[in-house]
């Protein structure tokens, strides 16, 4: 039976009258990258600084390791490293003196110590720049010493809130790799995001978090195929078309644009093609592109946390 | 990965917290000057020009530095730490929010205690007295620790930036100077004056430094410790509440 790292049960958080995290329970198994979807507001930083004692829940428990948070907080936090949404670094530190500190709140000092911190700084291409204060570096960079000094004690499962936003394709690139490489090493990833593809790439396990309550918790592979009935056709015209001149066909559940492509959401694909390109020659428009789209996670994620908004 | 005792852990968390203030915040040019000069304006401004007995007033005066300096940077490194986003991550290292408060006590208590160090150097150059010296020792390190839990107060409320917290701390700690029996000795206060004067912590380091330069005091020695221990537990419960329900404010 797979070991569960991470166990919440019933945790609630309300700020006066907001719900932020309302009655949720789940489960992580160790060794995954498990994902926490949803959107801005749905609770997801909440739950991440409820998980990790930063906050102190109104109802509802976490076990890390088999450890209650909040009763041992010192003891449950030696096996977390955390990497909050912004900032979080010493600016006026350098590279190398941002992650000694680190090491040393979780127990390391002198040359074991100093060894670590340059080995991190080599892989986290930093090494050069190991004594220059953090307030000269670009943005991706500090996420790359924030990333290091989270990671200095091996911790066993590694929180990340929204990783890579705002981040260059370089250090995103570097960052994920850098994941992937820990996570191969065994440690449990926590990761929050709204960027589904992030997800997509990474995670083993996704929970998609709204309105403070989890919609739901599966594979990414599985919440696709959930949606496996809903497909969708992408389609551009050589002239902007409105949505209310196609909208008229009941295939249709669902349009969306982006730019000059149309994106419409259909039970049957291989009707709805036939009908844009009737529709096409009636209207003398020339189809630029025309596809038909697989579900993807982004699909699921719509749909769930639609779903919850209607129930709401 | 090291796992300590947790009690050993704590009392590490503490001492690096301090070590970190220190090193990012009080040992700045600016600040360590700012901790020098600032006594000296006290003096020039309180000394020249008036015909005061310096002898009498050198106790008063050095509990004033003291008070200031202890007291000085406290109040900022929380809304600083909010600011930046460190203190996020600060809470997510193994550490508790009494860890992280202690921690800036003991950074804003050792520089209380540097600045004056220098400050009665000076003072004992200049002065003849014959020092009790456990007095100031003993006095100095309570007081320092005591100020240093008020400065760590008052960067509990909830504001928004380190300017609103300075006027704060200036509207609390200026009080409690003209309260306290700096400039006019407890005898000499009416009875209001009196009673107004114990609510200051400050009134009784004055005591144990006249005590420990000149020889006198107005009150118990005994009471004078004890007041302070309890204004320390005071500050550092407050601290402790407020810190904890403002939690979020300004993450």
């Amino acid at each position: 039976m797979t070991e569960k790292i991470i166990k919440v049960k019933g945790l609630t958080k309300n700020f006066n009258k907001l719900t932020a995290v309302d009655n949720i329970s789940f489960s992580v198994n160790k060794g995954t990258i498990f994902g926490f979807l949803g959107p801005n507001g749905a609770g997801k930083t909440t739950t991440i600084r409820l998980l990790t004692g930063i906050l102190i829940p109104d109802s509802g428990e976490v076990l890390i390791d088999g450890i209650n948070i909040n009763n041992n907080p010192i003891k449950a936090k030696m096996k977390l490293g955390v990497i909050p949404e912004t900032g979080n670094i010493y600016v006026d530190l350098t590279a190398r003196q941002n992650i000694i500190l680190a090491g040393r709140y979780f127990g390391f000092s002198g040359k074991e110590l100093y060894k670590k911190s340059d080995s991190l700084l080599d892989i986290f291409e930093l090494y050069d720049r190991k004594d220059e204060p953090v307030r000269t570096f670009s943005k991706g960079m500090k996420q790359r010493v924030n990333i290091a000094s989270a990671i200095v004690h091996e911790p066993e499962i590694l929180f990340l809130d929204e990783l890579t936003s705002g981040l260059d394709v370089n250090s995103q690139r570097l960052i994920k790799n850098i994941i992937k490489d820990i996570h191969q090493k065994g440690t449990t990833i926590f990761l929050t995001t709204h960027n589904i593809e992030e997800a997509n790439q990474l995670c083993n396990e996704v929970a998609i978090i709204s309105k403070g309550k989890i919609a739901v918790i599966d594979r990414p592979e599985v919440l696709r195929n959930t949606f496996e009935q809903t497909r969708a056709v992408e389609i551009s015209f050589n002239i902007n078309v409105a949505n209310e001149e196609i909208r008229q066909n009941n295939l249709i559940d669902r349009i969306e644009r982006a730019g000059d492509r149309l994106k419409f959401y259909t039970d049957d694909p291989d009707k709805l093609v036939k009908y844009l390109v009737n529709f096409s020659e009636e209207k003398k428009l020339k189809i630029i592109s025309l596809e038909i789209l697989k579900p993807s996670l982004e699909d699921a994620f719509i749909k769930f946390t639609e779903k919850k908004s209607y129930e709401n | 990965m090291k796992i300590r005792n947790v009690n050993s852990q704590y009392i590490r968390g503490i001492i690096i917290t301090a070590e970190k203030n220190i090193r990012i915040y009080y040992a700045k040019p600016p600040v360590l000057i700012f901790g020098i000069i600032f006594p000296l304006f006290l003096f020039l401004s309180f000394y020249l020009g008036r015909k005061i007995d310096f002898n009498v007033f050198f106790p008063g005066f050095l509990a004033m530095s003291l008070f200031f300096a202890a007291s000085s940077v406290g109040p900022l490194i929380t809304p600083w730490e909010k600011q930046a986003g460190t203190y996020e991550k600060l809470l997510s290292f193994p550490v508790t929010v009494n860890t992280i408060i202690l921690g800036d006590v003991i950074a804003g208590m050792l520089y209380g205690i540097i600045i004056n160090i220098i400050v009665l150097t000076f003072g004992l150059i200049f002065l003849a007295y014959n020092v009790n010296v456990w007095g100031l020792i003993f006095g100095t390190l309570l007081a320092s620790f005591c100020f240093s839990s008020l400065g760590v107060l008052l960067a509990s409320p909830a504001a928004k930036s380190p300017s609103n917290i300075m006027m704060l701390s200036s509207v609390i700690r200026f009080p409690l100077i003209f309260i306290s029996g700096i400039f006019i000795p407890i005898k000499d206060l009416t009875l209001a004056g009196k009673i107004l004067s114990y609510i200051s912590p400050i009134t009784y380091i004055v005591d144990i430094f006249n005590f420990s330069l000149k020889g006198t005091h107005d009150i118990s020695l005994a009471i004078d410790f004890i007041a302070l221990i309890v204004f320390s537990f005071f500050f550092l419960f407050l601290s402790n509440r407020f810190h904890k329900r403002n939690l979020l404010k300004g993450l």
